[in-house]
């Protein structure tokens, strides 16, 4: 397996490169330790899918990368801030450019599609012309631009999660967060949304972070591409992979993996090896 | 109980108070901080107020006519009635009129604000929208505890009226008492402190309805159950802190004023 299909994006280890940085970052909750002593970076480009068991902490991890949570040991810096020795208001300003699509959405119930796509934008007193424009551009995206003014509680699962990714990438983040994009959703749904997330990988290329736990949809991710051309996605050639998708193996609060999907696949962990089957 | 359980439980209870006097000091200081949301207000305000309108009149009339019934068969006896007025008028204006309009928002907007903001919690809502960008305590809170605070202020100017109309129907109408002596008796009884005391009232208790309400909504944990659970615990915590303070505030008046 080799990772030469899509052009790789080189990383120079420098600051303005890194835009996630944990560094021996610990959390727990009542007592208990979720996460221990983590440490990792994600470079500008970087496409980093978080794997391993359901409750070792990957959802926190995520929460943890946009300041939802602090840290009880650690530093984590975003786009080369320390969040940890930032004000709640600045750290408000800091998330305006990550987006986040949360495990079950959570889009505002009582805001039509159209004010929760715009939510962002309506808060940053954009022109109402103009969040008319980028809210249908997005959901054209996702496409989902017939659901306008329909309520959250009017749409499938399926289309509720596509509306959630309208509305993190409304702002063209500088980094996405995805919480288990396919959780709870059909295979063929699924299917749809991780095509969506490599449509929009392929075509901004946002730098994102990626918790999932469905191995299928992890190495899909690593697998396809968005061809413009025919304006699908499509499989890369037998053996090779995307090169700036890497993977975090998680388990029992630890980093047990952290590299390409080459070395992933070909890793002689007991752990990895029983995980992957 | 064990020792180690009322530590626990002790602990938790200070790390509430903590964590309340936290979001209501925050609250408190995004008053004077931008952007405010001022269609968001006006949202609440509707809600609140107008909303609260039809149980706060009723509320209202029903009291100061049973007070003006209970009153009037009292003062009877030692061939008082003329005092009906007077008596309803002090009741309405210091005690039941701030009270009791207080006691019927909190039930009706108390558990709202809660559920509301609890269903928001669970749903992962208020987490998305601090994700977006956007302080929750600015947009969600504080247009809660400025429109509960102004709406409950007017509120209960209009159930202090309303109560004593409603008593002077039961006196005029049903005990065939003069109603000019009725409403002489009940503005001539009243001095600038009663005013002031049954004026003061209903901002205090506004701040308790509203910052009770969006605090056990906004610690909500545990899905649905966990949503009913903070909704029956704003009203129950709101209605008592509300009680509690009208004590307080009433012994501060006394002490002041001498009445």
């Amino acid at each position: 397996m080799t990772t030469v299909a899509q052009p790789r994006i080189d990383h120079v280890d420098t600051a303005q490169d890194q835009i996630v940085v944990f560094d021996h970052v610990s959390i727990g909750f009542d007592g208990k330790p979720v996460l221990d002593d983590i440490s990792f970076r994600v470079h500008r480009g970087e496409n980093r899918i978080i794997i391993g068991p359901a409750g070792v902490g990957k959802s926190v991890l995520l929460k943890l990368t946009n300041g939802l949570l602090k840290p009880d040991a650690g530093t984590i810096s975003l786009f080369g801030h320390n969040l940890g020795e930032m004000k709640q208001r600045d750290l408000f300003t800091l998330r305006g450019d990550v987006g986040t699509v949360f495990q079950e959405g959570a889009l505002f119930d009582s805001l039509t599609v159209r004010d929760n796509v715009g939510f962002r934008l309506a808060e940053e007193h954009v022109p109402d012309d103009e969040i008319d424009r980028r809210v249908t551009e997005a959901l054209r995206f996702v496409e989902l631009e017939h659901t306008l003014y329909q309520f959250p509680s009017e749409l499938s699962g399926g289309m509720r999660r596509r509306v959630a990714i309208a509305r993190a990438i409304v702002t063209n983040p500088k980094l996405l967060l995805y919480d288990s994009p396919t959780g709870g959703l059909d295979p063929i749904t699924s299917t749809t949304i991780v095509e969506l997330i490599i449509k929009q990988r392929d075509a901004s290329h946002t730098t994102s972070l990626l918790v999932t736990h469905r191995l299928q949809d992890a190495f899909m991710l690593a697998t396809h591409r968005y061809s413009h051309d025919c304006k699908c996605i499509e499989p890369l050639p037998e053996g090779e992979t995307d090169p700036n998708t890497t993977f975090l193996v998680l388990n029992d609060g630890h980093i047990v993996f952290d590299g390409n999907t080459h070395d992933l696949v070909h890793s002689d962990d007991p752990f990895i090896r029983q995980y992957l089957q | 109980m064990p020792l180690a359980t009322l530590d626990t439980a002790a602990k938790r209870w200070v790390l509430s108070v903590q964590d309340y006097a936290l979001l209501t000091g925050r609250a408190l200081v995004n008053l004077f901080r931008r952007p405010f949301y001022w269609s968001d207000i006006v949202l609440q305000a509707d809600s609140i107020g107008i909303g609260s309108l039809p149980i706060v009149i009723l509320t209202g009339f029903f009291t100061g006519g049973v007070l003006a019934l209970n009153s009037a068969s009292t003062l009877a006896q030692f061939g008082a009635t003329a005092v009906t007025g007077q008596l309803v008028s002090l009741a309405m204006i210091k005690e039941l009129g701030p009270v009791l309009t207080s006691l019927m928002v909190s039930g009706r907007n108390a558990s709202g604000m809660a559920s509301e903001l609890g269903s928001m919690m669970v749903t992962e809502q208020i987490d998305a929208m601090r994700a977006l960008g956007t302080d929750p305590l600015k947009k969600l809170v504080m247009p809660r505890i400025v429109s509960t605070v102004v709406m409950l202020f007017f509120l209960t100017i209009v159930s202090d009226a309303v109560g004593i109309l409603g008593g002077a129907f039961v006196s005029s109408v049903m005990l065939g008492q003069n109603s000019s002596q009725y409403f002489h008796t009940a503005y001539q009884s009243l001095v600038y402190s009663d005013v002031l005391e049954g004026l003061m009232k209903p901002i205090a208790f506004g701040f308790i309805i509203s910052t009770i309400g969006c605090y056990f909504g906004m610690s909500t944990r545990g899905g649905t159950q966990g949503v009913g659970r903070s909704t029956t615990q704003a009203v129950v915590v709101a209605s008592i802190i509300i009680i509690a303070t009208d004590f307080f505030i009433t012994q501060i008046f006394i002490t002041v004023f001498g009445r």
